[in-house]
């Protein structure tokens, strides 16, 4: 398996203040791994030290197989490789959505087709605005194209999603898997724990600048091994029961009811629900 | 090259987002002109003989162009750029910094271009400037605003880098840049000014450059009124040069993509 990003003791502090304190992940070429944390966890402070923006105090890093922090003469050929969408930009508002990209895609290599871009972020119908005339959401979807024109082999995320109403997320989705398909390894950090679940092949959960845990979505925090709530209507009065062994528990409950079980539902841990455990646990 | 091809890019974008900034054309271009209009029509006293204070104050104004267009342009709009996270996205691409610092040197040339021409255009048709007469005055105007704006332009690179937020920028320049014109000799005529005054504006380039166009747009007997009854050519050459070399230092070795 190739690492598309490596992590060793990564440290970093502030004035004092520990950002980032020990932090060991490996990102496996072609996966998306998210990154889940509460405000101050030290999520963007992690992904600007890959990204190359920041210098840390200790520890290992390569991004693809060089470090950011030295990079020397292979700074623009390795930025040319990597595609980043920072958490919240606001500029080049006098220039219109399809000029900005057609501008940005010069400085690669190898950029896909702008109005290919424009047309699979979604924002067709505004290429000719100004860009300081875009929603936010639009705005997002604009970092976003600016972030893939380049073909980049592992792409940041940082929270893209902000702002975004529940249809622009369902397409953007749809995106980040049309960029899986073709090989981009993504590291992404959200707030939104069900855009976690729609989208990671792994989750790494940090608090206070440590890893709590990295595992998939699916078994996160032992969730597979949670005890599913089964409830139903009984009497006039909603039934629940922690079961280790619902289907079990419900052909003996059909058995009861001759049938049909009224107001039947079978409910698992979601992941917020075990992210939320998990944040509760460590503070 | 590379480098040069996208700054190149960099530049026609750079002027593209200049044009449609309605207040950069405005305060960058069109002001200078409005101030040639009121101080040429509020003074018309002769101030030598030949020389009448607008074609002194013309001469300033062209000077003060070559720092309107760079140090003062660059010194508010780069940190603009760096409090919208403009820089940060630029420095996380493959672009080089030399590209982007092309695209600013070309967009400050350009605006300083037509600016010039606009003073000297209504100088001559408003307020009789004279055109230098000889080859030899126009090549010391052109090595004048060469040195004089590419000086202008790293000291407003260097000098972005002290201002901490994009928003106040223009409240901190504006005033400097004003501030300097009348100590050096833009608003006023220089040699009537208290001499600490003018020992404190020769730190500066644009006493110099003032001083230069002055050299060139001024009858040659004019240099007797100069302070040091000379135009001290060379030694404006000198300090120009010293800045520029000071500027280019001071703008590579601090310039920040982003505030933290």
């Amino acid at each position: 398996m190739n690492h598309a990003i490596k992590v060793r003791g990564l440290k970093k502090s502030y004035g004092g203040k520990i950002a980032v304190n020990g932090i060991d992940l490996e990102v496996v070429q072609g996966e998306i791994f998210a990154i889940l944390g509460p405000n101050g966890a030290g999520k963007t402070t992690t992904v600007e030290i890959l990204e190359g923006y920041r210098d840390r105090d200790s520890g290992d890093v390569a991004v693809l197989e060089l470090d950011p922090e030295h990079l020397g003469s292979h700074s623009s050929s390795w930025r040319n490789r990597i595609g980043i969408v920072l958490q919240s930009t606001s500029d080049a508002g006098d220039l219109s959505v399809s000029e900005t990209i057609h501008h940005f895609s010069h400085y690669y290599t190898n950029p896909k087709n702008p109005d290919d871009v424009i047309t699979l972020v979604g924002l067709d119908e505004k290429r000719d605005d100004r860009v300081h005339n875009l929603s936010g959401g639009q705005r997002r979807r604009l970092d976003v194209a600016l972030g893939i024109i380049g073909s980049p082999e592992i792409l940041f995320l940082d929270e893209p999603t902000t702002g975004f109403d529940p249809e622009a997320r369902r397409a953007f989705w749809g995106l980040i898997r049309t960029l899986k398909a073709e090989g981009t390894t993504i590291l992404l950090t959200t707030h939104y724990l069900d855009e976690a679940e729609e989208l990671a092949d792994r989750v790494a959960v940090i608090n206070n600048g440590k890893i709590i845990e990295i595992a998939t979505p699916a078994t996160l925090g032992g969730r597979h091994l949670a005890k599913a709530t089964i409830s139903w209507k009984e009497k006039g009065h909603i039934q629940t029961k922690l079961s280790a062994n619902p289907t079990a528990d419900i052909q003996e409950l059909s058995k009861i009811f001759n049938g049909d079980i009224p107001e039947l539902t079978v409910t698992r841990p979601t992941l917020e629900d075990i992210y939320i455990t998990m944040i509760g646990a460590n503070k | 090259m590379n480098i040069l091809r996208i700054g190149a890019l960099r530049g026609a974008l750079e002027i593209k987002q200049f044009m449609r900034r309605r207040e950069s054309v405005v305060f960058t271009l069109m002001f200078p002109v409005l101030l040639l209009f009121i101080f040429g029509s509020v003074f018309k006293n002769t101030i030598a003989p030949g020389v009448t204070f607008s074609q002194y104050f013309i001469s300033g104004m062209v000077a003060s162009g070559l720092v309107n267009t760079g140090f003062q342009q660059l010194a508010i709009n780069i940190p603009m750029e760096r409090d919208f996270g403009t820089l940060k996205r630029l420095r996380g691409t493959p672009m080089s910094p030399i590209s982007f610092f092309i695209g600013k040197a070309i967009l400050v040339f350009t605006a300083m271009i037509i600016q010039v021409f606009l003073l000297l255009l209504f100088g001559v048709l408003f307020f009789h400037l004279h055109m230098p007469h000889s080859p030899a005055l126009w090549l010391r105007f052109a090595w004048l605003v060469v040195l004089g704006s590419a000086s202008s332009t790293v000291l407003g690179i260097a000098f972005a880098t002290v201002i901490k937020s994009g928003r106040g920028a223009a409240a901190v320049v504006s005033p400097i840049v004003i501030i300097l014109q009348f100590l050096s000799g833009v608003f006023f005529v220089f040699s009537s000014l208290p001499s600490w005054m003018q020992k404190f504006a020769s730190i500066f380039p644009l006493k110099w450059l003032t001083q230069g166009m002055r050299s060139v747009f001024l009858p040659e007997s004019f240099a007797s009124q100069e302070v040091a009854h000379s135009w001290e050519i060379g030694r404006t050459a000198l300090v120009l040069v010293v800045w520029l070399v000071l500027g280019t230092v001071m703008a590579a070795r601090s310039f920040k993509w982003s505030d933290q």
